[in-house]
Order: structure tokens, then C-alpha cells, then sequence
């Protein structure tokens, strides 16, 4: 039971990490049609900011911290304004390869920075050593963790009043369904991509501290977890940020559970999975909901009109 | 009276299609403005320039006496013309009042970051985008379909909501294209009633497409004819049922 208490515990908090990184792609989905693969470099660029900062520089963390989050959003402001305005009314395939453009642009850039050794981002309660954890009857809660869960409920309540009521919400959803409408009711459609992009940046910086804080650190390997939010938007159907926020919290416990039962379920199965099997767990599961539900637990089915 | 928007030997061209030549008028201010004349005349091709979607090849637009050549369709909106369109463009995902907000929103001030927060501020601005809102639903008498999605609605209905988001956008120019367009009789009476409401009660100066000649005899105050791109006459409606040119395009010349 402590087990499993344990393995809950961590996969709902990877969840909610990856939750933050999902609900960009969908955001940015939403508003634009594009899939953007610019979210998880996005991701690492912030955890690099705050690093940079808070270690190299010797930053306060917490300014550090504040400082790296909102630089990644201009980050996204600066790419969307760039790169993808003048490609508004191209074709969506050219689009999203061009974000994979700007992933690698990002990455390249950042990965010489990193270079061969693991970066901290440095910590705010240097007295518990890397966060710090404490028990409850025998599971270990990573402050880091509580963190990152708390983090992310609060971020998803704001967006959902902010996209439920505020003006910028409204015209947000009404730019995703017909521009040239929105366009006819005073709405400043670029203004509405920009915002886009600021708000996915923002989140990505806030879930790129989360997958690389404390023991994690930040390698060059790090967007790779910051890329699995994309198996959980795909499960989650798209365009559904309710579908994001499951389908991120299904990927987390997936990875969460096999981490922690693993052996067990090789028992079961009669052959070695090999180690890391946790880590491309999320993909299988993918394929499984895919197959029996092609456009995702909450996405849009599309209609044809013949 | 002033004019609010004037056409200057206007032309648009897409390509080897003539969509509008050399068209010159002028709307004023306070008028009921009727644009009619046979499908491809080119009656919707002088909204979309009129609302910046499209820009001419040649000739000047102007409205309240600003050039629209830099202005955006959303600069143009927020001068005060709002619109609908032929084949109803809501926004099919939300309800007929976060449509009708959406219009209402133009006179609604304050920032992202404190709508994110959502202050008290963002809240009383809410507020009176909500009654803009509902004086609108009000005037068009559509209480019951408030909470109801855009796709369940019965398109008479989705035409009166779209006329609504237009309105609470407290336009000067309302631009209306073919607001009668399949509907029956009694539907069309209404609409007819709403538009004479919009042009007296509120004061808004009001353009018009539609094919409905008996309609347009009926309320418009000028008329502009069109034919193949080309005006072929403008004045008062009465008169333009007796234009020769006028009968010709519409009968066909024997």
C-alpha cells in the first residue's frame, strides 16, 4: 500500500508537470491550428535561464526563478512574433515544421551552454538540501513535488476563469473558430496569437523549473521529459485543455506506476521490459487509446461534409 | 448631413475578375442604405472592402473621413461599423451569449495580466459588457436562447443572433449582408421590423444587401444598384423600380 501510495504521489505530480507543458500545445493548437514542437525546448530554455541565474550569477533564487519564467514567455512572444506571424494563411504542415525549426534553434543553442556536466538550478532552502522531503506514514513527499502539484492547480483554475469569462479568453475561442469573424468584431487577431504564445512560454518555464529542479537537474537530455506532454495532449484529444490535464495526469501515473512495478508486471508478462521501460510506457499507452479512441478521450471529432 | 463612408472610383480586381469598377457613392450619415443588383454584381465585394477584408486595386475608401487603406478589418470595427454576413459566421463552439459578448467587448477596458488575476476591476467591466449584452437581447427578443449553443439553434434564429453581436458593438455603420437571405415571409417581416427599429430607435446608419426588392422598396432610404461590378444607378428607391437599366439587369434585356 505504501508503495502505491508512493507511486501515486509521484505520477499525479509528473502529471501536473506535464500538464503545465501540455495545456501550451493546446492553447497553442487551439488558437492557430498548429502543433507547436517548440514547447519542451521552450521548457528547458527557462530551466536554463534559472540556472544561469541562480547558480552562475549567484541571483537570488526566487528573483532568479521569477526572471527565468517570464523570459521564457517573452521568449514565446519574440518566436511567435518573428517566425510564425509572416507564416499566418500557410499551410499548417509547414508551420509545425517550422516550430520543429525553432525546437532545434533553442536546443542547439542551449545544449553548448549545458555542456557535459548536469546544471542545478539551486534552491531555495538551502538548510533541507535539494528541497527537502518529509514522511507520511512511510511515503516520502519531495517538497518539490507538493510544489509542482500545487503550482499547476493553481495555474489551471486561473486560466479556466481567465478563458471562461475574461474578454481575452472569449476572443481567444472565437479566433480559434474564424478569424475573418473575429476580425469583424474589433478583435486584434495578432494580439490574441501573441498572447497565445506568452501564456504556452510562461507555462513552459514554469514546468521546465518543476522537470529540472532539485535532484533532477537539467542535462542535455531534460526536453525529453518536457516532450512527453505531447503523448499526453494527443491522449487527451488536441484542442481540450480538460483533455490535457488528463491525459497528462494518465502519462504520469503510467510512468509512476511503472517505476514502482515494474518486476512484478515482468512476472506477469514472462520477459525483462529492460530498464527505463517507465520512460516510453507513456508512448505505448498512446498507441493503445489511439487505437480505440482515434481522436482522443476529449478531443473534436471531425466531421466531413460530403 | 455628413457622409460616414465614401467610395472614390473604387476598383477591385482578383486576377482576370473584374469584382468592382471604377464605383463611386457616398453613405450618409443617418440613411438606410440599400445595395441590390443580380448575384456576382459585386454587392459583397462593397462590404468587405467597406470593412477592410478586402482593399481595392485602385480608387479610396473613406469612412468618417479617415483613408481605410492602413486600417485593419479590427481598426475598422473598433471606428464603429460592425457587420454580419451572408452565410452566418458565429462561432459555433460558444453560446449565443459569449457570441453577443464578444460585440459587447469593444467597450470593455482592462489588461491580460488583470484578467488573470480577475479584479474588481475586470469584474464591474464584465459587468457592462453583460448589460450591453442583454439591452440587445432584449431588443431583439432572444432571452430564451442565451445559454443555448450557437449549432442548436434553427438558423432564423442564429441570423438574429448574429444581427445581435453586430448591435453590441454599438456601431454608428451597421452593415448587414442579405439578412432576409432563406427566409420565409413571416421571418422576413421581422427582420424587416428589427432593421426599421436599429435605423430609427437607435440612430444607426445602416447598409444593406439584399435581394428582396419588395424589402428594400419598402425601408431603405437610398439605393445603389449594381451589375457586374458597375453602378448603374443610385438614388431613391422609388425611382430605381422605374430606371430603365435598373429593370434591364434585373429582367434581362429581350
Amino acid at each position: 500500500m505504501t508503495v502505491f501510495l508512493q507511486a501515486t504521489f509521484e505520477g499525479l505530480s509528473l502529471g501536473a508537470i506535464y500538464s503545465l507543458v501540455a495545456i501550451g500545445f493546446v492553447l497553442i493548437y487551439k488558437a492557430t491550428d498548429v502543433l507547436s514542437f517548440a514547447q519542451p525546448a521552450l521548457a528547458v530554455v527557462g530551466a536554463g535561464i534559472i540556472s544561469g541565474l541562480a547558480v552562475d550569477r549567484g541571483v537570488p533564487f526566487w528573483l532568479a526563478l521569477i526572471i527565468g519564467i517570464v523570459f521564457t514567455g517573452l521568449i514565446g512572444l519574440l518566436v511567435e512574433r518573428t517566425f510564425l506571424r509572416p507564416m499566418v494563411g500557410e499551410p499548417v504542415f509547414s508551420v509545425a515544421i517550422l516550430t520543429i525549426g525553432i525546437d532545434i534553434l533553442l536546443r542547439t543553442i542551449l545544449n553548448k551552454w549545458i555542456g557535459i556536466d548536469p546544471r542545478y538550478l539551486g534552491d531555495p532552502f538551502p538548510s533541507f538540501g535539494n528541497f527537502g522531503s518529509f514522511d507520511v506514514s512511510g511515503v516520502t513527499l519531495k517538497y518539490l513535488e507538493i510544489a509542482a502539484l500545487i503550482t499547476a492547480l493553481v495555474l489551471i483554475g486561473i486560466l479556466g476563469v481567465f478563458f471562461k469569462r475574461s474578454k481575452y479568453g472569449i476572443a481567444m475561442r472565437a479566433t480559434s473558430f474564424d478569424q475573418e469573424a473575429a476580425l469583424a468584431q474589433g478583435i486584434n487577431v495578432g494580439r490574441v496569437f501573441g498572447l497565445v504564445w506568452l501564456i504556452a512560454g510562461i507555462l513552459a518555464g514554469f514546468s521546465g523549473f518543476f522537470i529540472t529542479g532539485g535532484f533532477n537537474t537539467l542535462t542535455q537530455a531534460s526536453f525529453i521529459s518536457a516532450l512527453r506532454a505531447l503523448p499526453a495532449v494527443v491522449i487527451g484529444g488536441l484542442d481540450s485543455i480538460a483533455g490535457a490535464v488528463v491525459g497528462s495526469l494518465i502519462i504520469g501515473l503510467t510512468q509512476g506506476y511503472i517505476a514502482y512495478y515494474q518486476l512484478p508486471l515482468e512476472s506477469i508478462v514472462g520477459f525483462t521490459l529492460g530498464s527505463g521501460f517507465s520512460l516510453i510506457a507513456p508512448y505505448l499507452v498512446m498507441f493503445i487509446i489511439l487505437l480505440i479512441k482515434p481522436d482522443g478521450l476529449f478531443g473534436t471529432k471531425e466531421v466531413e461534409r460530403v | 448631413m455628413s457622409n460616414v463612408i465614401s467610395f472614390n472610383d473604387v476598383s477591385l480586381r482578383f486576377g482576370g475578375v473584374q469584382a468592382l469598377k471604377n464605383v463611386s457613392f457616398e453613405i450618409e450619415e443617418n440613411s438606410l442604405f440599400a445595395i441590390i443588383g443580380p448575384n456576382g454584381a459585386g454587392k459583397t465585394s462593397i462590404l468587405n472592402c467597406i470593412n477592410g477584408i478586402y482593399k481595392p486595386t485602385s480608387g479610396s475608401i473613406n469612412i468618417f473621413d479617415q483613408d481605410s487603406k492602413d486600417l485593419h478589418p479590427d481598426n475598422i470595427a473598433n471606428l464603429g461599423v460592425s457587420r454580419t454576413f451572408q452565410n452566418i459566421e458565429l462561432f459555433e463552439n460558444m453560446t449565443a451569449l459569449d457570441n453577443i459578448l464578444i460585440g459587447a467587448h469593444r467597450h470593455v477596458d482592462y489588461g491580460p495580466v488583470r484578467s488573470l488575476l480577475f479584479s474588481k476591476k475586470v469584474r464591474q467591466e464584465e459587468e457592462k459588457a453583460r448589460k450591453i449584452s442583454e439591452d440587445v437581447i432584449d431588443f431583439l427578443e432572444i432571452e430564451e436562447y442565451r445559454y443555448s449553443y450557437i449549432l442548436s439553434l434553427p438558423y432564423g434564429i442564429q441570423k438574429r443572433i448574429e444581427l445581435a453581436r453586430a448591435l453590441a458593438m454599438q456601431p454608428k455603420v451597421l452593415l448587414l449582408d442579405e439578412p432576409a437571405a432563406g427566409m420565409n415571409n413571416e421571418e422576413t417581416e421581422d427582420i424587416a421590423r428589427f432593421i426599421l427599429d436599429v435605423h430609427e430607435e437607435l440612430g444607426i446608419t445602416v447598409v444593406l444587401i439584399d435581394h428582396d426588392m419588395n424589402m428594400v422598396m419598402d425601408i431603405a432610404t437610398d439605393v445603389v444598384v449594381m451589375d457586374f461590378g458597375e453602378k448603374l444607378f443610385q438614388g431613391d428607391p422609388q425611382e430605381a423600380a422605374k430606371n430603365q437599366k435598373v429593370i434591364d439587369a434585373y429582367l434581362g434585356v429581350g
